[in-house]
């Protein structure tokens, strides 16, 4: 196995890689050649430092059309219909020019959904910034909203949820994560492999230009303080409207039939996805160049093979289909040029002015050799376990504190300058439930619901309990929405893998991934890795983000987090004691990211998600939340303030009040529900061995809380810890109208 | 009755006005395309919303010049009802079927939540089945629908009863607060002079279905169809198919 590298050549190889290459070609490789090797073998497209570590994760499960291993995973969700699902990192690009950046990260993902025959109709985004009082990372961060928007709006995929946290080690590197759903006919499925031998290979889409050369090598390396300035034409510049047209016209070629295969120009343009289309078929490619359609003139070879221009797709088609395909691409007016062959002989042949320029097997491209990279427990990592600190005492200015904290604040700031309800499909839409719900108008009553999760914060403490804890959350909104989960994808953000330390907390990530999909029997079904995530301050924390999709039965029976009355009862739901271990209170509060986050008991948590969404479907609550930052106290003053509804509530306590009120676990949920239904919700609390308890009740305009104290329930008299209006709590929570307005 | 839905390229809300023409509202409801220039027959055009031509140059102004807007012309000339949604309704006002123009929205941001909205008129064929000073629940999602009109143009819109719908707090008054994108006289829809082309910035199709939050935008496509059974006789429309 080659060792990990200290030195790279201009390609970016280094000199085992080079030697790897000869051994693959049986000879040295000219400098073109060279050039393909160091896009398509880099981080970002060979997967070298994690494809081994990936391959623990289980990705199998009974819904599962498609894994791992295509442009996006593909789970059966009944009557016909199937959704196609995938996440993908745009870190690098967006730290450079964030409106781009971001933009074209969505651009991206759209189509790698579309390369699987399907419609998007979903996008979710998890963004990391640094803090907000930096005037830098504002502008990032509100350049990075602005280019989601302006590609997500135009191009009318509605964005349905996502997360935004901040912490300091994100300030040179912001995390833009962008997930994608899209709903194809399961008999219909498109795929990669190309075949035929006799098979034309069509370029479809925008002309290629000089945008975003060795782009994917870019986002394989540190950002350096020069970066901005530097790397500006590794970034890709995207056309939401051209975009938009290749979804129409793709998806109207491939109901047309004579598409044998396709795929996405992305990372490494048309040399990754001639390579790959090509390997993946067991086949070769003849291309010629000269007829790649060019945006400028005087482009040279490997520019050509190399851009990264945004909204072009390679087409393995029947040649007798060629002219009504491309009728297709032109009357939306798009480019389509048959630019090469398939053949029998596996090997990639580039010919330009009719001399071949490129010859080589595409899986010596496609199949870049794996690394075990050192592992080593960073020294720093058991020295954060201990925490000592005392409670603040006053609950009601750490319950606003916390409201107004960015990690906690509302995002509707943010959520209102996407359309999340294009597509008219939006049931639940952002912030109105822990998990969004969409309705398959298709395939009446059902929907899906989509969520994401991943806390860098927990995992800096603990990357093997933060993994568990990013899956078991977003298993838990699922089950406020009432959802049964068919699959996971995931982005894996971290730093330099070169660094043995970065990679132990890699690996230790991607099992807890992988122990709590099993634990769960989730199947992972795609993702994406980007390490190399520094800046001259350092590495971020480790960053495994995981986003969920579940199968809703019914879309009128699912969960919204607002309480809908007075008189309801409140009940906590507790599979887990809570912890101040890791919280966002420590942080908010107390200054600190320390102690060991609780590790999730996946036995509990199944039978807990049960219990959710048994009462959810069966229409028992009126409100549902999953505790999540900030704890229960958190967690009921958001269902009051997106309620406009008051609560008063006694928390159960084992000894200080501020783990009672602010304490998080997985694991715990607060619910409202009709008086008459409480008896219901103990049945089922009963029926699944899950502990309840009636905690209030809603009503007025106040938030009341106090914990118990350690000697039991509290009486009447006893004082509220906390007892604050509700315009004082709403006011908290949309401290964030400042950044973004 | 047919309703006949104009896709321009970047359109993106053609496919959700067929479907609550087709699968809520259970009627006719044909594509035409934008370089056509036919309206194919329909009783009804629909300009959906979307980025039409990527909205480049400004919003709508590509648009305007497609081969079908001729045909749209000289549909609304003859009095047939045309609503535009959102881009439809800049569409229009480039196209100079409805008078004054779209600036960007006074926070200079997209923005995507839902409204209230008074209706003004219930003259158009597509509020005749509304009461003036009825308050409406809706959707918007734009980045540039701050109505602009020059004083004189703005006062006879008032005068001739043109503007269509305004946007409101629950209770149907005009706060400060309840004028999403800094709207003329918070302006969110207006008709021609015969009322017969309106526009709107709303999305009536995404308030069409309750399991989406609201069926208020259902009340206008109803209120058309009324309107085209009262002023054609039967007799007509069998033939025309």
């Amino acid at each position: 196995m080659i060792q990990t590298p200290a030195t790279r050549d201009a390609a970016g190889l280094t000199r085992d890689e080079h030697e790897e290459i000869t051994r693959r070609l049986g000879r040295d490789p000219s400098a073109l050649e060279r050039l393909l090797f160091g896009v398509m073998w880099s981080e970002h497209c060979g997967y070298k430092h994690s494809k081994l570590t990936l391959r623990s994760l289980p990705s199998d499960g009974p819904h599962l059309l498609q894994g791992p291993g295509e442009n996006a995973g593909v789970m059966d969700i009944g009557g016909g219909w199937a959704v196609a699902f995938k996440m993908e990192s745009h870190n690098h690009p967006s730290a450079v020019d964030p409106y781009n950046g971001a933009a074209t990260g969505v651009g991206g993902i759209i189509r790698d959904i579309l390369s699987m025959g399907a419609r998007p109709i979903a996008l979710l985004d998890s963004l990391r910034f640094g803090p907000f009082e930096d005037r830098a990372v504002r502008r990032l961060a509100t350049g990075i909203v602005a280019g989601i928007a302006g590609y997500g709006n135009c191009v009318g995929v509605p964005t349905v949820g996502g997360e935004i946290l901040t912490d300091p080690r994100y300030r040179g590197n912001p995390i833009v994560n962008v997930a994608c759903l899209g709903l194809v006919r399961a008999d219909r499925i498109a795929r990669s492999r190309a075949s035929g031998d006799t098979n034309l290979v069509m370029y479809v889409g925008a002309r290629t230009g000089r945008d975003g050369i060795g782009g994917a090598a870019f986002a394989s390396e540190e950002l350096d303080e020069h970066a901005e300035r530097d790397d500006r034409s590794s970034v890709q510049i995207g056309d939401p409207f051209t975009g938009k047209l290749l979804i129409e016209a793709t998806l109207e070629a491939l109901a047309s039939g004579g598409v044998v295969a396709v795929q996405d120009m992305g990372a490494a343009g048309l040399t990754c996805a001639a390579s790959e289309m090509a390997a993946r078929g067991g086949v070769g490619m003849r291309l010629d160049l000269d007829a790649v359609p060019l945006r400028e003139s005087g482009m040279r070879p490997d520019e050509i093979l190399r851009s990264e221009s945004q909204e072009r797709m390679l087409l393995v088609i029947r040649p007798q289909a060629a002219g009504g395909l491309a009728a297709i691409f032109r009357r939306w007016g798009l480019a389509a040029v048959v630019i090469g062959t398939v053949t029998a002989e596996r090997a990639l042949v580039v010919e330009q002015q009719g001399r071949d320029v490129v010859t080589v097997p595409p899986y010596a491209l496609a199949d870049a050799p794996p690394y075990r990279p050192a592992a080593e427990e960073p020294a720093w990592l058991r020295a954060q376990w201990t925490v000592t600190v005392p409670d603040a005492g006053d609950a009601a200015r750490a319950l606003l504190a916390l409201l107004a904290s960015p990690d906690v604040a509302s995002k509707q700031p943010v959520f209102q300058q996407y359309d999340h309800s294009v597509q008219v499909r939006t049931v639940v839409g952002p912030g109105a439930g822990d998990a969004a719900v969409l309705r398959v108008q298709e395939l009446p009553p059902k929907g899906v619901a989509l969520t994401t999760a991943g806390n860098g914060r927990l995992c800096g403490l603990d990357p093997y309990r933060g993994a568990r804890l990013a899956v078991a959350e977003c298993a838990a909104a699922l089950a406020c929405a009432g959802a049964e989960p068919l699959g996971v994808t995931d982005c894996l953000n971290f730093g330099s893998p070169e660094r043995p330390d970065v990679f132990w907390t890699f690996r230790q990530a991607v099992a807890g991934i992988a122990d709590a999909c099993r634990a769960l029997r989730i199947p992972v079904v795609g993702g994406n890795v980007s390490f190399y995530n520094e800046s001259p301050e350092g590495p971020i924390p480790p960053t495994p983000i995981v986003a969920m999709v579940g199968l809703v039965e019914d879309v009128t029976r699912t969960g919204r987090i607002a309480f809908r009355g007075e008189g309801d009862v409140v009940v906590l739901v507790e599979g887990a004691p809570p912890a101040i271990d890791g919280s966002a209170y420590l942080q908010v509060i107390h200054g600190t990211a320390a102690g060991r986050p609780p590790d999730v008991d996946f036995q509990v948590h199944r039978r807990v998600l049960a219990m959710i969404r048994d009462t959810v479907r069966g229409g028992l609550v009126r409100s549902v939340h999953d505790c999540s930052d900030g704890g229960v106290a958190v967690a009921l003053a958001e269902s009051a303030i997106a309620g406009g509804v008051g609560v008063e509530a006694t928390l159960p306590s084992a000894g200080r009040r501020d783990v009672a009120l602010f304490g998080e676990g997985p694991s715990r949920f607060v619910l409202s529900a009709a008086e008459d239904a409480a008896g219901g919700l103990r049945a089922l609390a009963e029926e699944h061995q899950v502990s309840m308890v009636v905690v209030g009740r809603t009503g007025g305009d106040r938030v009341r809380l106090r914990a118990s104290g350690p000697t039991g329930a509290a009486s009447d008299g006893c004082p509220w810890d906390v007892d604050l209006p509700l315009y004082d709590l709403h006011d908290a929570y949309h401290a964030l109208s400042e950044v973004f307005a | 009755m047919r309703f006949g839905v104009v896709v321009f390229p970047g359109s993106n809300c053609d496919r959700d006005c067929l479907h609550v023409l087709r699968s809520v509202l259970g009627q006719d409801a044909d594509e035409l395309w934008s370089g056509e220039a036919s309206t194919s027959g329909a009783d009804v055009l629909i300009l959906p919303g979307g980025f039409a031509y990527g909205d480049y140059l400004r919003a709508g102004a590509v648009a305007a010049t497609a081969p079908i807007m001729s045909a749209v012309r000289a549909f609304a000339a003859r009095g047939g009802p045309v609503l535009g949604i959102c881009n439809g309704f800049q569409v229009l006002l480039e196209a100079g079927l409805l008078p004054g123009a779209m600036l960007r929205n006074r926070s200079l941001r997209f923005c995507c939540t839902t409204v209230f909205l008074r209706v003004e008129s219930a003259r158009t064929p597509f509020t005749r089945g509304l009461r003036e000073g009825q308050v409406l629940r809706m959707p918007i999602a734009h980045g540039e629908g701050s109505y602009y009109a020059p004083a004189a143009l703005a006062e006879r819109l008032g005068q001739e009863e043109r503007v269509v719908f305004r946007y409101c707090d629950a209770q149907g008054r005009l706060r400060e607060g309840a004028n999403p994108n800094g709207s003329l006289h918070h302006i969110a829809g207006v008709s021609s002079a015969s009322g017969n082309v309106v526009g709107m910035m709303p999305h009536p199709e995404r308030a069409s279905e309750a399991l989406l939050g609201s069926t208020d935008g259902r009340l206008l496509f109803e209120s058309v169809l009324a309107y085209l059974a009262g002023t054609r006789p039967d007799n007509d429309l069998v033939a025309r198919r």
